[in-house]
């Protein structure tokens, strides 16, 4: 019996690729802003018509931050809840299309108004400046639809639960379920700061808004927002990876374990976002930073899981020596080789968000490039490649055709011209960061200043790079319509990992959702009741709003 | 939960070197006072430039303090003052700033002294200043149309 050919409903697979349009959309529209910042900044080139390098950068960011991952995102958890725990009944169906639509209609909203240069607020929007009511309500409906997204998978989980009590729910669709979870708690704070600060003050309704509470209930949400992006990621890795080498999964436990480490520790950190900013007390930001440190756990055990699955795998297949299984694994498989270059750039990519959450060495790249360039290779870099690594065989699978070797050559063509493009820009980045030039900054000397002027040949390098990286969004976007429009007919695998033979049952505890999510909830009120409550107590006068663009 | 006998040893290696990690951090922020920015002061930002210091910004010397120089920075859309100080190489210099609008970056390239500024809330951070040169000032976190304009300059002297 072959299994891997087990096809999702068609309706299901419709839901699942109207998102995936909307974030190659996305892609194309914000990967060109991309292209358009590198280049002003390179101090070659000018924007024409009036427009805004500040606006630009905000679309890019909305467009690539926000859009894109969550449109995929949400897609892709579609799809792997359809495939592993059955077809949606029409009612969840109905739940996501009615979360996409919701979702869509926010995206229109707040993009009109960067459009209209209403809201170059950049994608953190961060008070006060003010943006277009329409701008923050567009949001919101982008948040909103996504519960209701969420919603239609942990609903068909649930009844997958009451079809098959004590035991535990697939792998795939439990990991999907974390993640929305995750995704819900976190954008509480983002709702909060947009439903009683932003929206209220745009709309002239209320005079000052706090700025700290605005800005503690961002990084409340922003940084499990980055877990969120990189958590289907590891699905890819744990779970479809190991079924595309024809290995096994290592253990069906400690891959449960690891997402709930990281639902429990991606939350109560956000304060080290904010480790530079006045207001808050030195004691409650270094206990957030060791808060931050526990997610260390969670990456070892999920890089000691791949490369366990990759050498079983190579030694089953009769490699000698220490390092020889590592011609054993399909170099020529796009569905492999995209995601693993994904995975490499992820031991650079940590090791750069240790130092950024560390107490004192945040002090020399705080809000310099190096951030960017921090962000780029983990987002833009483990996360996006993986999410191209799962399109080259979700789209086929979901439209009826197949990925042709054509195809998957310029797949992996694409992938190392990401590679490339993204070592010049992403290094040049680091490197000027390091020399304390700023992010989110449009070309200038500083009055020709020498140290400005240093800058330069780093950003000349960051153009270079960067327009390299358009390459690979052109060539990602000719792949994705022949793979949705074109490809010849036939059956792509939706390929989900089995757990090795003689490996132990999963313990029901893991699925325990009471336990988890009150401890989830017990350390976000031990990481943010008492910096909250001072904030409320002595803040100063809240800000008026500024439209400074 | 069955743990594979290699896995053990590496996490409890990573784990360790982790806590080793969390407690050189500790002991360099609570018993080295190497902790970030926090002051918590608070100005009303529509009145700051009444309110001293932030009435007089610039350089003083100060006496019987734990640090010789306050250097007092009052930021705005798209602008610092002081536009440019010059301070004595080897001094310890208290910076004290705030935002007169909305949220402004205060980063000196070369240094560690990088800071966020909001309207409402003192930034403080204290610093020696030992190598002679000139450190430009920039605001790195945007504050709209002319952010990359908005600077100043620190000239460490002999």
């Amino acid at each position: 019996m072959n299994k891997a050919l087990e096809k999702i409903d068609r309706k299901d697979a419709k839901l699942a690729m109207a998102h995936l349009y909307v974030a190659f959309t996305a892609l194309a529209l914000g990967g060109l802003a991309g292209l358009l910042q590198v280049l002003v900044r390179s101090g070659k080139f000018e924007l024409p018509a009036n427009i805004g390098y500040y606006q630009v950068l905000t679309t890019h960011g909305v467009l690539l931050g926000l859009i894109l991952t969550t449109f995929f995102i949400l897609g892709f958890q579609t799809a792997a809840v359809s495939r592993t725990s059955g077809t949606f009944s029409d009612g969840q169906r109905l739940t996501g299309w009615i979360g996409f639509w919701v979702m869509l209609i926010g995206t229109a909203m707040s993009a009109t108004m960067i459009l209209l240069n209403e809201a170059s607020v950049l994608y953190t929007f961060y008070a006060p400046l003010k943006a277009h009511w329409i701008f923050y309500l567009g949001l919101t409906f982008v948040v909103v639809g996504s519960w209701v997204d969420g919603a239609a998978q942990i609903s068909k989980y649930i009844s997958w639960r009451k079809q098959n009590p004590g035991q535990p729910g697939p792998l795939l669709t439990f990991m999907a379920i974390i993640n929305v979870v995750l995704w819900i708690v976190a954008t509480l704070g983002v709702a909060a700061e947009v439903l009683f600060q932003l929206l209220p003050w745009s709309l002239g309704l209320v005079d000052r808004v706090d700025i700290l509470i605005s800005r503690t209930l961002f990084w409340y949400f922003g940084h499990p927002l980055v877990y969120f992006w990189l958590l289907p990621a590891y699905m890819c890795w744990y779970v479809i990876i190991p079924k595309i080498i024809g290995g096994k999964i290592f253990s069906d436990s400690l891959a449960r374990m690891s997402f709930i480490l990281f639902l429990l520790f991606s939350i109560p950190v956000g304060l080290h976002h904010q480790l530079t900013e006045p207001g808050i007390d030195a004691g409650w930001k270094f206990l957030q930073v060791v808060l931050t440190f526990m997610v260390v756990i969670p990456s070892l055990m999920t890089a000691f899981s791949l490369f366990a699955t990759f050498e079983t795998y190579g030694r089953s297949q009769g490699a000698k020596g220490v390092f020889g299984w590592i011609k054993k694994l399909p170099w020529k498989d796009a569905r492999f080789a995209v995601p693993f270059i994904g995975m490499v750039a992820f031991i650079p990519a940590g090791a750069g968000g240790l130092i950024n959450a560390s107490f004192q060495l945040n002090q020399v790249v705080h809000n310099t490039i190096w951030v960017t360039g921090h962000f780029h290779l983990t987002l833009a870099t483990s996360v996006v490649l993986t999410f191209f690594g799962i399109a080259y065989w979700l789209v086929p699978h979901l439209t009826g055709r197949v990925l042709t070797p054509a195809m998957n050559k310029l797949a992996i063509v694409q992938a190392f011209t990401w590679a490339i493009g993204m070592t010049i820009m992403s290094s040049a980045m680091h490197l000027a960061g390091l020399f304390g030039a700023p992010r989110r900054s449009s070309f200038s000397t500083y009055g020709d200043a020498q140290q400005a002027m240093d800058w330069i040949p780093y950003q000349i390098a960051q153009a270079i790079g960067g327009s390299i990286l358009f390459l690979g969004i052109i060539l990602v976007l000719v792949i994705f319509i022949n793979l949705a429009f074109f490809a010849p007919k036939g059956e792509e695998e939706f390929p989900i990992g089995e757990v090795e033979e003689n490996a132990e049952k999963t313990p029901m505890i893991l699925e325990n959702w009471k336990i988890w999510i009150t401890l989830t909830i017990a350390l976000i009120l031990i990481a943010y009741t008492v910096p909250f409550m001072e904030m409320f107590q002595n803040g100063p006068i809240g800000s008026k709003g500024y439209r400074l663009w | 939960m069955h743990m594979h006998r290699y896995e053990k040893w590496w996490l409890v290696f990573g784990t360790g070197s982790l806590v080793v990690f969390l407690f050189i951090l500790g002991i360099s922020a609570f018993h080295q006072g190497h902790t970030p920015p926090s002051a918590k002061a608070f100005v009303n930002h529509e009145q700051v430039d009444k309110i001293a210091p932030f009435n007089e910004p610039g350089l003083k010397k100060v006496e019987g303090k734990d640090w010789d120089y306050e250097l007092v920075v009052l930021a705005s859309a798209f602008f610092y003052n002081p536009g440019e100080v010059e301070i004595p190489k080897g001094s310890k210099v208290k910076v004290i700033a705030t935002s007169k609008d909305v949220v402004h970056g205060f980063g000196v390239a070369g240094t560690n002294i990088n800071m966020m500024l909001e309207p409402g809330y003192i930034s403080e951070y204290v610093t020696t200043l030992d190598k002679a040169g000139e450190y430009l000032v920039v605001c790195n976190e945007y504050c709209g149309t002319g952010h990359h304009t908005m600077k100043s300059m620190i000239k460490v002297v002999d």
